[in-house]
């Protein structure tokens, strides 16, 4: 009894709510005429779209920085990749992994200022992460506008520059890992192997690198920054890794978001994104300060089963569009939850 | 020496201001407005936006940072404004019924939203920025779902058709402009809206009476060390909740000034914006954290505005489009609270080194504080 009773108190009443209420829309899915086996392979697609970002927030909560709210910044990265690729026209797997090897230098240089920024501003990094990250999109917009991009699958066709607001990317890599090896079964049901795979392996790495010596440092900075200054090691260097590290994160989530959802969006449309990812990982179990693999994984498959099973279910239920609403407040009830627990702030 | 030395400092004090300033003077010429139009626009929205921006001070004082969860407020006028077009009241008396509506509520809210940061000492500015969200989420609940099913509205022309829910846009006829004609004078060709006029020189004189009340006293003792506050007897969480509430207040009155202006609402949209525009005016203005005045919230309106009047113009006609010009004002606004913010956190890093280096005389300190300081330092004397 005391062992449940302990269970709950660590683990928190709303992941509970949100984990029962995710079960139970399972449950009722059939009988409200939603089909398990789309939805499931839904959720999955959706898991492997969005599980880098929430992987991304890992390495800045471990360090200390808090919860990744300009992850925004590393969207940015991800999308000059995706553009440039585009624009050299890479197709297929080079496509890709083009895009990727594009992005990963805009995302170190961009992450490595970012990380230098947040240093000085211990103890608030959450707010400014955010207001730098609204900032620089702001900024890319102006920016999609002036680039001297001309590929014509990407420009405005009438002005004949300016990029659109949404590029597709059929042609170029489009599913490519989606599609590779590949399992259907049945008639809706079909299991995004390599996408799962790129995700699992992402994942692996990022595991491997927490128990290297650098990632044991960092993970010893965010939980006692005195302690770690002691032992000799460098506060504001690890700090840096750990953003460089999730901006770079952010950048491939991007590029593995759009291969699968079909199309690049740019302009606005990363300004919300980095609250989804944070909403993910602390439904997933983490704290401001402290994240496992095991909270990204579970995160971001509740996160995204709720997201794909509310519309669904519910709206067949009760033949309404009250799951937008839903999202809203249990992705952000769970947020609040997470900031307003006992912690230690670092100053 | 000291005299370079003070210069520096006034333009390190006031840096936000005077790139905004530079800025917004660069961008007047290429927009061809005529400076009869921008001041006519400026006393148009110093009417509409200044109630809502002085909504922030009182929480500054109390030392919780920019109140991003005014929006509360704001979605408390707006369901206020909604009663009152449900109702059919026009003119003054709409809003006065609004105000009167949305007063409980948003007392409700501010408690609400007092008692969480009191949760998130620390993180008030994050943590209210998310539960202007997750309120959002509530406020649309209500008004998408539950009006009109579970609360009787007897308006049928603002449901929406499928019976329930109000109608994403409302149309504001009946108390459009109602308090901005109230007194409308007319000097020198521009169109002056006294009664807003007064009612924001009222709230003015309340925030400078309210500070030398003993209310107000303990709000900056509270602002200024929780620690000695509590040691001193003032209770810390209560005094805070307190600010809250008053904020949450006067946003909700804030709103309903802006709306009736603009004279109609987006059901769903109208307080997206609102924190984003009165915490970018603030700043602006030359405000920080911690420290904000009347004045900073007087020029910061005007100056703000005047950058978002003139900018879609300027780009249209630099650069031949209009979206970098909308872009680009997004960007400096956005840009101007992160600018705000990190300059704040990096200043009172660095006074609290300095604090520290004069306690210990000089020598080797302790851990990351000794290092954080040097750091701090640097970053200073650059």
């Amino acid at each position: 009894m005391r062992n449940i009773k302990q269970f709950v108190t660590d683990f928190g009443w709303p992941r509970i709510i949100i984990f029962l209420f995710l079960f139970f829309l399972f449950l009722a899915a059939p009988f409200v005429g939603v089909k398990i086996d789309a939805s499931l392979s839904d959720v999955l697609n959706r898991f492997g779209q969005n599980a880098l970002f929430v992987l991304a927030m890992v390495p800045m909560i471990q360090s200390g920085c808090g919860l990744n709210f300009g992850l925004s910044l590393g969207i940015i990265a991800g999308l000059l990749g995706s553009t440039l690729s585009i624009q050299f026209g890479l197709t297929g797997f080079l496509g890709f992994f083009g895009a990727v090897a594009l992005a990963i230098p805009f995302a170190v240089v961009i992450g490595w200022f970012y990380g230098l920024l947040l240093n000085k501003v211990k103890g608030e990094e959450m707010t400014i992460a955010m207001y730098v990250g609204f900032a620089g999109v702001m900024f890319m917009c102006i920016m999609w506008l002036v680039l001297p991009y001309d590929s014509p699958n990407m420009v405005w066709g009438y002005a004949g520059k300016g990029l659109r607001t949404t590029i597709t990317v059929e042609g170029y890599y489009r599913q490519v890992l989606n599609d590779f090896l590949a399992v259907r079964i049945g008639k809706d049901f079909v299991f995004p192997t390599g996408m799962i795979l790129f995700v699992a392996f992402c994942a692996f790495l990022m595991w491997l690198f927490m128990r290297t010596k650098t990632g044991t440092a960092m993970t010893a900075v965010g939980s006692n920054p005195d302690y770690a200054r002691a032992s000799g090691i460098s506060v504001d260097k690890m700090r840096t890794i750990s953003v460089i590290l999730s901006t770079v994160l952010g950048a491939v989530g991007i590029v593995v978001f759009q291969q699968s959802y079909g199309f690049i969006q740019l302009y606005v449309s990363p300004l919300q994104m980095p609250f989804a990812a944070v909403a993910a990982i602390l439904i997933g179990g983490a704290s401001v300060n402290k994240a496992s693999m095991v909270n990204v994984l579970v995160g971001a498959f509740l996160f995204q089963g709720l997201l794909t099973m509310t519309p669904s279910v519910i709206n067949s239920a009760l033949k309404t569009d009250i799951s937008e609403v839903i999202r809203i407040i249990v992705s952000n009830g769970i947020i609040i939850y997470a900031l307003t627990r006992k912690t230690k702030v670092a100053k | 020496m000291s005299g370079k030395k003070s210069l520096g400092r006034f333009f390190t004090e006031n840096a936000v201001v005077i790139i905004f300033l530079a800025v917004t003077v660069a961008a007047i010429p290429p927009s061809g407005l005529s400076i009869q139009y921008i001041v006519q626009e400026m006393i148009t929205r110093l009417g509409r936006n200044t109630f809502l921006v002085l909504a922030l001070l009182l929480p500054i004082y109390a030392g919780m940072g920019l109140n991003f969860g005014m929006t509360l407020g704001a979605m408390s006028g707006q369901i206020g404004l909604i009663l009152a077009i449900n109702f059919n009241i026009g003119g003054v008396p709409g809003l006065v019924f609004a105000a009167l509506v949305g007063t409980p509520i948003s007392v409700l809210m501010g408690y609400v939203c007092g008692s969480v940061l009191n949760k998130a000492k620390g993180r008030e500015m994050v943590t209210g920025y998310i539960l202007a969200f997750f309120i959002n989420g509530v406020y649309q609940f209500v008004v998408l779902y539950m009006m009109g099913s579970v609360f009787p509205i007897r308006n049928p022309a603002i449901v929406l058709s499928r019976g329930y829910g109000i109608r994403n846009t409302l149309n504001l006829e009946n108390v459009r402009q109602s308090l901005d004609n109230l007194l409308m004078l007319r000097v020198g060709g521009f169109s002056v809206p006294v009664a807003t006029a007064l009612v924001i020189a009222a709230l003015c004189v309340f925030v400078i009476w309210f500070k030398k009340t003993k209310l107000g006293q303990d709000m900056r003792a509270v602002g200024h060390d929780m620690a000695v506050a509590e040691a001193a007897g003032v209770p810390v969480d209560r005094t805070r909740i307190i600010a809250i509430i008053i904020s949450t207040v006067l946003a909700s009155f804030g709103q309903i000034i802006f709306l009736q202006n603009m004279g109609n609402m987006a059901t769903y949209n109208a307080h997206d914006q609102t924190s984003f525009f009165a915490v970018a005016a603030i700043l602006v203005g030359g405000a920080s954290v911690k420290k904000a005045n009347i004045p900073n919230v007087i020029i910061g309106v005007i100056l703000l505005h005047v950058l978002y009047v003139v900018t879609p113009r300027a780009g249209q006609n630099l650069f031949g489009d209009a979206m970098i010009g909308e872009y680009f004002r997004q960007f400096i606004g956005y840009g101007v609270i992160a600018l705000t913010l990190v300059l704040y956190a990096w200043k009172a890093r660095a006074s609290a080194a300095r604090a520290r280096e004069g306690l210990r005389g000089g020598a080797t300190g302790n851990g990351n504080g000794a290092g954080n300081g040097a750091l701090a330092g640097e970053g200073g004397s650059k």
